[in-house]
């Protein structure tokens, strides 16, 4: 299926990416020539299979419910662009 | 004595035992080697002091007779994919520059926990995505090979270019590096090195920057195979950290080796003869089957009927996988901030900033089939396309132990050659990927030139955890090739 403009701003909003207009052309035709490549799968047969999600053929480990770390706010927050007080900080979200 | 930087790991293990030299005498040549070559940009960060240091402790350790195993004193690269702590650790993307990490990856741990010495990160496709190692934020990575006659600056492959570059040109005596569709193997035939991905969850995955979390897996560049068998047993084991972590033990696989492969049934896939490939691959193909017949193998054909469709699940799949992986950096909590007016545009802002167009290419391609009313056509079909690959090999397995393909269908390619088309650059991870795709073990083993002087790769791909089988059939090919041209040579 090709890919349009508009489909790249609205895929461009989804991934929360600013893609400037000039590259919306680019991106359409670059993104239709994988899409229309990709597609070449239609023509496996896949009735009746299960999709596959992991390679690893295991049952997730369960661990007691206990904490197991924690109490470090300084090495959390170290490579964070504006730490305030422990914390993150972001532009203001409620008005 | 032979140059220091010309060791193999297994002989630089010796002559520490020996005495012969020690890590601080092996730190300072490549130490040196490093700042000689920083043409090749193989490097993001280098950690003199540090390798200094490592090397004193190890030293200190031999002193009294404490050193911790086959590894106490061994100089390597660490892909900069992997979370080093109080050392830069990039990814390649500006949008992790300056990030220092407060925590130590699984397998650099073990790595540090075994006695390793560490010289630096290496240079990588940002977030491992490419083939080339063009994607870099901090620039390309020169191949230290050069076609005969043409002065032209190749590619080293990718996206573990700057690991696989660092050991083909001398400056460690081995490296890590990451394979999601083909990182380590790919590069390592383009350089003329070993390269080796081991089973989906033999090596933790806690700590390495996540690009498609069901396929990365960690594994050993070196120069020659047993080096590589030497350094996996020092990455590899369980970790409860990771969740697919496989919980088994670490079996010897240096002991593995020498058991020759005579009535080693090696299986040959037809389909693997995909287009594209040139003669001199196809040639060389046909080399590695009379090489491992002539030591005892016995040659099975095989089929795997859904080879060819491997590569456009793995583009659907590994896109998906990075394109939610890569919405944690979002410029809150670590890694660069772009403002913006409200939350949304900071997002948008230090996403667009801060991604290459291949990382942003990925994010919006896995965003798309992902997206409501593609998921199915495309997300979901591409998991089935991956069962009935995985399905192709557990078929195949049944009539053979181990299966030889060719490592990549060329050899390495100018810079710039292949930048501006994104399928001609996937394409050369066709014979890598299923093996990936199924979580299977493979190596590449440098098993030639080309006609104009450049490395080619032999592949092998073994049953899951058995690493053993396809280290031994390795063995066998790299005794049999006798490859021993170096970079800069001819």
């Amino acid at each position: 299926m090709a890919v349009d403009r508009d489909t790249v701003i609205r895929v461009a909003r989804l991934a929360r990416v600013n893609v400037p207009d000039a590259d919306l052309d680019t991106l359409a035709d670059e993104l239709s020539k994988i899409i229309g490549w990709v597609e070449q799968l239609d023509e496996v047969d896949t009735d009746g299979i299960a999709p596959m999600a992991s390679v690893a053929d295991m049952k997730l480990r369960w661990r007691a419910d206990e904490v197991t770390d924690g109490g470090i706010p300084d090495k959390v927050t170290a490579n964070a662009p504006d730490p305030q007080k422990g914390m993150f900080s972001v532009p203001k979200v409620v008005e | 004595m032979t140059e220091l930087r010309d060791l193999t790991i297994a002989e630089g293990r010796d002559a520490l035992v020996n005495g012969e030299v020690s890590a601080r005498e092996l730190a300072e040549s490549h130490i040196a080697a490093i700042e000689g070559a920083r043409s090749l940009n193989a490097f993001i960060t280098e950690t003199p002091v540090r390798a200094l240091a490592d090397a004193e402790a190890s030293d200190a350790r031999r002193a009294t007779d404490d050193a911790l195993g086959p590894l106490d004193g061994i100089p390597l690269a660490i892909k900069d994919l992997f979370c080093t702590d109080g050392v830069m650790t990039t990814a390649a993307s500006r949008i992790l520059e300056g990030f220092l990490p407060h925590y130590e990856s699984t397998v650099t741990a073990n790595l540090r926990a075994a006695g390793t010495v560490m010289l630096g990160k290496a240079n990588l496709d940002e977030f491992a995505m490419g083939s080339s190692n063009e994607t870099s934020y901090f620039g390309p990575v020169e191949n230290p090979w050069r076609r005969d006659g043409d002065n032209r600056p190749l590619v080293p492959g990718g996206s573990s270019g700057g690991a696989a570059a660092a050991v083909a040109a001398r400056l460690c005596l081995g490296a890590t590096g990451t394979d999601t569709g083909g990182s380590i193997r790919q590069p390592a035939a383009f350089c003329g090195i070993v390269g080796m991905k081991p089973t989906y969850g033999r090596c933790s995955r806690w700590g390495i920057v996540a690009f498609a979390s069901s396929l990365d897996q960690a594994g050993p560049m070196a120069r020659t195979v047993r080096d590589t068998a030497i350094l996996l047993g020092g990455m590899a084991g369980f970790d409860p950290k990771d969740s697919t972590s496989a919980d088994l033990a670490v079996p010897d696989f240096e002991a593995a080796l020498d058991g020759g492969v005579k009535g080693l049934r090696v299986g040959i896939p037809a389909e693997y003869a995909v287009d594209g490939m040139n003669s001199e691959i196809a040639t060389l193909w046909d080399q590695g089957k009379a090489w491992l017949k002539d030591a005892g193998a016995e040659l099975v054909d095989i089929n795997m009927p859904h080879t060819r469709y491997a590569l456009p699940a793995y583009y659907i799949i590994a896109p998906a996988e990075a394109s939610s992986n890569l919405a944690r950096y979002d410029g809150v909590r670590y890694g660069l901030r772009e403002d913006g007016a409200d939350l949304t545009e900071l997002y948008e802002n230090t996403r667009a900033a801060g991604f290459g167009t291949e990382v942003r290419r990925r994010i919006l391609i896995g965003t798309y089939v992902l997206s409501a009313g593609y998921y199915d056509a495309y997300y979901l079909k591409a998991q089935k396309v991956r069962a009935l690959i995985a399905r192709d090999f557990t078929e195949a397995y049944e009539k053979c132990d181990v299966i030889l393909t060719p490592t990549t269908p060329g050899a390495a390619f100018a810079m710039g050659e292949k930048s501006d088309d994104p399928i001609a650059m996937y394409l050369n991870d066709v014979l890598t990927v299923p093996a990936s795709l199924a979580g299977l073990p493979a190596i590449s083993v440098p098993a030639g030139l080309s006609g104009d002087g450049l490395p080619l790769g032999l592949h092998l791909i073994g049953r899951a955890f058995d690493e053993e089988t396809m280290f031994r059939a390795a063995q066998a090919l790299e005794a049999a090739a006798g490859f021993d041209v170096r970079p800069g040579e001819r």
